[in-house]
């Protein structure tokens, strides 16, 4: 073996050093906005295991320069020592969080069932509704995209309070299911067209009804599509915060209503905020890291056509 | 892309008896009696005729939900096989009307009438005063100007999305750890990113952005003091949280570009910014005016940030629309006047949007 006989010519060592450079800017940049996204998040868990000279002298590395207390969470009934014990605050926490998994679910299971029917029609069917075809069929569903919630909201608080439905669960369920329904309907558009109709004929051959191809054909398909409208419904039902705040107020206000209100309170102390707020984005934090994949999936449904 | 006939085609093998789609009409026909009967009594008694003891509007909402019901079953027994179909549709339909059309006719009632919830004298109609009271409120007017420098922070988030979208698309390592990363400021709720951010983060004295500030030579850093840099600040949080969307529609757009393309791009000589600027950017011209009318509609929503750190302060500078009428009907609980705000506003909104993607479907339409 003698020594190495090619060599890298001058020109290419620059090039090497030109895409060290490339590298280190691409991770550079990354690393600064992973940092941004992050640290919000991360300052708010810290927070809720700080005290008060902690707060004040705005310590930042937990075991660092500070030591984690069960401040904040204690507060909240959630500490360890408290978790066994009675707690007025985490009752309160229990219910809203239950009013806001309820709503939310039911409002984006609705949707999805509702908006999923409705796209397969429009995408298999012709249909005439008066002077509505197809294609107006589908703007009318989908430009309730761009009302905004305010134009509803009045109307919506005059007339729950006629029916006897303000601060109530089924209320917030319906209007989330409005808010939420063009969105489903649009991701759904896309992946019901995405099915061939060979599918349906070959079933309907074989003796199906419509509805039993729709069932047992179509919706496994197009099952993937379904859960990330699911979950892109969930994540926006779950944070919506304006006609919850509008339309309840004792019974059936949700997590977003019980931060808001600690909030505008001076007196709460920064730990216990810190503890509630970490509590409440918890669950979707999980939701975002474990589904991600839906997520993204969801949203590029309808960017590429 | 509607095609004129079905998609699927159905061959109808049902002969539908005259009897069935007699009882079908029947049923469609009697609901609907129930419904006229019982929303006229309830109307008697609310105009003051007739005391029947009703205590809210619910039993005219379950006649017209059993209405509904009887109409969707009605069209199966009619049509057969057509009414089937129709059923895919028609929930959905029926949902939107009667939650988004009837409360928008409603809603227009509400808006020419002075109506003070927490009054007792109830509702007064009172023609075009509101529109009168809406023309000299300076603080409306204020409030929708502060909305075109809202949507038009988006340009600026638009070019941070794409950049970040490029990353992602560039090969990379722990794809999976940024992706997450960068999305999860979607996840959270407006009203904990006010309070984590908003209310914590940027708090004057112990806040750490207001620490890096006073480190970086800002003698009193405060973020909601002045008028235009509270503004910009919720421009900031509002961006922070939605930028991801942007981010991963762009993403999903430059993963649909076939790479030959960009390899044949650096074969001709066509590196970097030229590849970007020749290849790249052009066939993501249509993503992009996707993704940008989408967020200006959600752009046009917001709300609960500024409702939430500066309840539209300091003297409205950073109030959003929806944030003023929210306080509007908070403050004075004055329905008829708030409504009014809302109708125009979504009058100017639809007039705006459908400029704009006039415009954006000329701009996108190749020329030849």
């Amino acid at each position: 073996m003698s020594g190495q006989i090619f060599h890298d010519g001058e020109a290419d060592l620059a090039h090497r050093a030109k895409w060290w450079t490339g590298r280190a800017l691409i991770y550079g940049a990354l690393a600064l906005w992973a940092f941004i996204c992050l640290f919000p998040i991360f300052w708010t868990l810290t927070t809720s295991f700080k005290t008060a000279p902690d707060v004040m002298k705005g310590n930042i590395l937990p075991w660092w320069d500070f030591r984690p207390a069960w401040l904040g969470w204690r507060s909240l009934g959630l500490s360890p020592e408290t978790i066994f014990e009675e707690s007025t605050v985490r009752e309160e926490f229990l219910k809203r969080f239950l009013n806001s998994l309820v709503t939310s679910v039911s409002a984006s299971v609705l949707a999805v069932i509702l908006g999923s029917l409705a796209a397969y029609g429009l995408s298999r069917f012709a249909y005439r509704f008066g002077p509505m075809r197809n294609g107006d069929i589908s703007f009318f569903f989908l430009s309730q995209l761009i009302l905004p919630p305010v134009v509803l909201a009045l109307p919506f608080l005059v007339l729950y309070r006629e029916l006897g439905m303000l601060d109530t669960r089924i209320g917030l369920i319906l209007l989330y299911t409005l808010t939420v329904l063009p969105i489903v309907i649009w991701i759904m558009r896309d992946q019901f067209a995405a099915i061939p109709t060979e599918l349906e004929e070959a079933a309907l051959m074989d003796g199906l009804s419509i509805w039993g191809a729709f069932a047992t054909i179509i919706l496994p398909i197009a099952l993937p599509g379904m859960v990330a409208a699911l979950i892109l419904s969930l994540v926006l039902t779950w944070n919506e915060y304006f006609f919850a705040a509008l339309l309840t107020s004792t019974h059936a206000n949700t997590l977003p209503v019980m931060v808001a209100s600690q909030t505008g309170s001076q007196g709460i102390s920064w730990w216990s905020m810190a503890a509630l707020s970490a509590a409440s984005i918890a669950p979707l934090i999980l939701v975002g890291i474990l589904l991600e994949r839906f997520i993204i999936r969801g949203m590029a449904a309808g960017a590429v056509k | 892309m509607s095609a004129s006939g079905d998609l699927l085609h159905v061959v109808e093998p049902d002969g539908l008896s005259p009897r069935r789609a007699r009882f079908g009409r029947a049923a469609m026909w009697g609901a609907g009696a129930i419904l006229l009967l019982v929303a006229g009594a309830q109307t008697m008694q609310a105009l003051g005729h007739a005391d029947l003891g009703f205590t809210t509007w619910r039993p005219t909402l379950y006649a017209w939900l059993l209405w509904m019901t009887a109409f969707c079953w009605a069209q199966v027994l009619i049509r057969g096989e057509a009414g089937k179909r129709l059923l895919f549709v028609l929930p959905a339909a029926f949902f939107v009307g009667s939650m988004v059309v009837f409360p928008l006719i409603f809603g227009l009632g509400i808006a020419f009438s002075d109506w003070n919830l927490s009054s007792p004298d109830g509702r007064r109609f009172n023609g075009f005063d509101n529109i009168a009271q809406m023309w000299g409120d300076p603080f409306y007017w204020n409030a929708l100007g502060n909305m075109v420098w809202y949507v038009l922070a988006i340009l600026v988030e638009y070019v941070i999305a794409f950049g970040l979208a490029l990353l992602l698309n560039a090969e990379i390592r722990a794809r999976r750890f940024f992706r997450v990363a960068f999305l999860l400021p979607l996840m959270l709720s407006p009203v904990a990113v006010s309070w984590m951010i908003g209310k914590s983060m940027l708090e004057p004295r112990f806040g750490p952005v207001a620490r890096l500030g006073r480190e970086l030579g800002w003698e009193n850093p405060s973020f909601f003091g002045s008028p235009e840099i509270a503004r910009l600040t919720i421009m900031v949080m509002d961006a922070w949280t939605f930028i991801p969307f942007m981010m991963i529609m762009l993403l999903a757009g430059l993963q649909a570009i076939p790479k030959e393309l960009q390899e044949a791009a650096r074969v001709d000589g066509a590196g970097g910014w030229r590849g970007f600027r020749e290849i790249t950017f052009p066939l993501m011209i249509p993503v992009s005016i996707t993704a940008i009318l989408i967020r200006i509609i959600f752009k046009l929503k917001l709300a609960d940030v500024i409702i939430n750190v500066t309840a539209g302060g300091p003297g409205g500078a950073t109030d959003s629309v929806t944030s003023f009428i929210f306080r509007e009907y908070r403050d004075r609980s004055n329905v008829g006047y708030g409504t009014m705000l809302a109708m125009v506003y979504l009058v100017l909104i639809v007039v705006a949007m459908t400029l704009l993607m006039k415009a954006a479907d000329r701009w996108m339409r190749p020329k030849g």
